[in-house]
């Protein structure tokens, strides 16, 4: 029999069995048809891709994405959004309900739903907790969950209201989908711009201290506790956050977490510069916060990484630090990042990679991905580990180009992005 | 010898020679200003335009007033609030100012690190007049000629700061200067006005002031801005006078030939008794007189000019 793609001369990861080493992959009807995993397999013909020295993945998933569309789609489109996913290697993106207006009701969903029909990769929404994000009234969270979205959160702000948040979780579990976090009490951070510390106190800054987002990390875990409903934490930005997740998971509270590239690459430090791409809400915390967040994805305290992609503007960016927007893109460095500093530094393997990145999120939203057996969508994401790259904002697919990247010579990026069997972006 | 910073964003990190020059510097120029013509034609053809982004009256007019004793061209831009509420961007702004053809931009700015992004993105010399509450460089420099001027070196004294610390960029200019000049440095103040993990500058951290004051050469006293009670960090300012205010009585602490400045506008009664203000140990209007001088100082230094003034 004739198959619609081969995958041969490279080395899968399936992090269910633990397997990595050499594999041919056989796709059909955008499916994995099989996967032998010996050194050579026959080959009766087809559309034979030659992937030697490359590494073969279940597609990677990003759970936390702004597409800013609609409202802002001068910064990004669901389009575009989805272009720079796929360059990046991830084959299904979530994207955060801040837009304008929010996306707080079924209409809303169906709309990003049509609008990624084009897209050339995979489209979760999530939906808004509140309506409009304000915090004052719950969204209809079931209409919105047979239209698709995979969570609800406000993040952005996060829910201030504790009255609010026990009723979101309770309401959460007609739909058991779980309600995404963002977590900071805003009356704690109030104009602040970056980290609280002696980085701040050294620049004159308003400081956004760790407690914020420690407190309401707190408050999650024992909602969570009380209403048995499933939080995700976002973006957890601090060593107090990752012990309190840590702990919460030994009493099996259902808690799941993520931390983003920048949050485990990156220090306060850097802000010595006022460059207005490290603006960014968790702020980078200090060199003790890092290395607590990368000791949290190895040991399991945190589910996953995701990159928090948030698209700002040249004009919004080109400010002084207090007035420009917080936010950073990451889609297009988020692995480039995770296999220089987490692979390449020997703290995670290529199995745990991919399940930090494919099926810990899969997991987290309950939608496919994550493994590659027999009868899955051909979603799969191929990695050059040696390819030596400069970050370089004018290559972005984004149409955005605020990173605080620019310059730095990463290890490994993907090549290949495979969607439902088709080839959505190559370098090969 | 030249200095070798381009611009004068901040004292952390200006090295010992370079602040030795513009003090030095200085010296030269107040003989200058107590002249009966106070004005050299040293930086005829230069031109100084003074943006401020927040409302100031000394330190304007002391940059003023320098730029034209050296014979500068000057103009002023003058605009409260932010750049954004204006609608025209700090960096289209100084593309404007720089295309009529200015040399020096003296920026004072709410934000801390807008001079520093100005002078990422425009090719004049800039000058931080202060910003947000980062850094206050030329005031620092003007308190250590002071302090000099009076003991004869920075080694060795000892100098407290007083008051609202976190909000305080003259207090970090002068913690780094009197840092880098040997000179130790205390700051006093209720917890709730000192910044966090503040010990890292390398400084004596007090919320006690009798403590503080034990021992000390000079007592630097910081402006309370009165908001500061109406955002919660203070129960009253009549507390904050009888913990924190510096009164007669306070100054049997200080060591003899004790020092009293203060960088201005003074709140008195509330961090500074009148009595101490007008005390024979205060030196807070040579204060203003050397701020001419200092800033002179720098004017010249940073266009190009060596350590010995040209009188022409």
């Amino acid at each position: 029999m004739k198959n619609d793609m081969v995958l041969a001369g490279g080395k899968i990861v399936d992090p269910a069995t633990g397997y990595f080493g050499p594999a041919t992959v056989f796709i059909s009807d955008g499916k994995i048809e099989k996967v032998e995993k010996r050194k050579k397999s026959k080959i009766a013909g087809g559309n034979v891709i030659k992937l030697d020295g490359k590494i073969i993945c279940p597609g990677f998933i990003d759970m936390h994405v702004h597409l800013r569309e609609p409202g802002d789609e001068d910064e990004e489109t669901i389009i575009s959004g989805s272009e720079a996913a796929a360059a990046g290697g991830f084959t299904s993106i979530a994207c955060m309900p801040n837009t304008k207006p929010p996306l707080d009701d079924a209409g809303a969903i169906e709309y990003v739903n049509n609008r990624a029909l084009l897209a050339p990769v995979k489209v979760y929404p999530v939906g808004a907790v509140t309506v409009g994000q304000k915090g004052d009234t719950l969204t209809e969270m079931m209409e919105m969950s047979a239209c698709g979205a995979v969570a609800f959160s406000d993040d952005g702000s996060g829910v201030q209201n504790n009255d609010m948040m026990r009723r979101a979780l309770e309401y959460s579990k007609t739909c058991g989908v779980p309600v995404i976090s963002h977590c900071e009490y805003s009356d704690l951070t109030a104009s602040g711009v970056m980290h609280e510390g002696f980085i701040s106190s050294k620049l004159g800054m308003k400081g956004i201290p760790a407690i914020a987002e420690e407190l309401m990390v707190m408050r999650e875990i024992m909602l969570a506790s009380l209403t048995g409903a499933r939080v995700h934490i976002a973006h957890v930005s601090t060593a107090g956050s990752v012990d309190l997740i840590r702990k919460a998971k030994k009493s099996k509270v259902p808690v799941t977490a993520e931390v983003t590239p920048h949050h485990f690459s990156m220090t306060d430090e850097l802000i010595n510069s006022f460059d207005t791409n490290l603006k960014v809400n968790p702020p980078l915390r200090t060199k003790n916060d890092v290395d607590a967040v990368i000791k949290g994805l190895a040991d399991g305290a945190i589910d996953c990484v995701a990159s928090d992609h948030a698209p700002h503007s040249i004009e919004d960016k080109e400010l002084e630090f207090d007035y420009a927007p917080f936010g950073l893109i990451g889609l297009e460095t988020a692995l480039g990042l995770v296999i220089t500093k987490l692979i390449n530094e020997k703290i995670l393997t290529w199995v745990e990679v991919v399940d930090r990145m494919s099926a810990a999120p899969a997991r987290i939203l309950d939608i496919p991905g994550g493994i590659l057996n027999e009868g899955e969508p051909a979603d799969i994401t191929v990695i050059d580990p040696e390819l030596e790259w400069i970050v370089n904002p004018n290559d972005f697919k984004s149409l955005s180009r605020n990173t605080p990247f620019a310059g730095w010579q990463l290890k490994g990026k993907a090549v290949m992005t495979i969607v439902d069997g088709n080839i959505v972006y190559s370098l090969i | 010898m030249s200095l070798k910073i381009h611009h004068l964003l901040g004292l952390e990190g200006v090295s010992a020679d370079d602040i030795r020059l513009i003090l030095d510097t200085a010296v030269s120029f107040k003989e200058i200003l107590a002249r009966k013509i106070p004005k050299v034609p040293t930086l005829r053809g230069t031109t100084v335009a003074n943006l401020f982004y927040e409302p100031s009256t000394r330190t304007r007019f002391s940059f003023e007033l320098a730029e034209k004793r050296l014979s500068a061209d000057t103009i002023n831009f003058t605009t409260s609030g932010s750049s954004v509420a204006k609608g025209e961007s700090l960096k289209d702004t100084v593309w404007n100012i720089e295309a009529m053809k200015i040399d020096i931009v003296v920026i004072r700015h709410s934000a801390s690190g807008a001079p520093h992004y100005l002078a990422t993105c425009c090719k004049s010399t800039v000058i931080n007049a202060g910003d947000g509450a980062h850094e206050h460089p030329t005031q620092g420099l003007l308190d250590m000629y002071t302090m000099r001027e009076k003991y004869g070196k920075l080694q060795g004294l000892k100098v407290v700061i007083v008051g609202d610390i976190k909000h305080s960029r003259v207090a970090r200019s002068n913690i780094w200067g009197l840092l880098t000049m040997g000179a130790k440095v205390a700051v006093c103040g209720p917890p709730t006005l000192l910044p966090v993990e503040m010990e890292k500058f390398g400084v004596e951290v007090h919320d006690d002031l009798d403590e503080a004051l034990r021992g000390a050469d000079i007592v630097n006293i910081l402006r309370l801005q009165k908001e500061r009670q109406k955002t919660g960090l203070l129960p009253s300012l009549r507390e904050y006078s009888r913990y924190y205010g510096i009164t007669r009585d306070r100054l049997d602490l200080l060591n003899d030939n004790f020092t009293i400045m203060h960088p201005g506008p003074m709140n008195r009664g509330v961090e500074i008794s009148s009595e101490v203000a007008e005390g024979p140990y205060s030196v807070i209007l040579p204060q203003v007189t050397n701020g001419v001088a200092v800033r002179m100082a720098v004017l010249y230094l940073l266009s190009g000019g060596k350590g010995k003034v040209d009188e022409e």
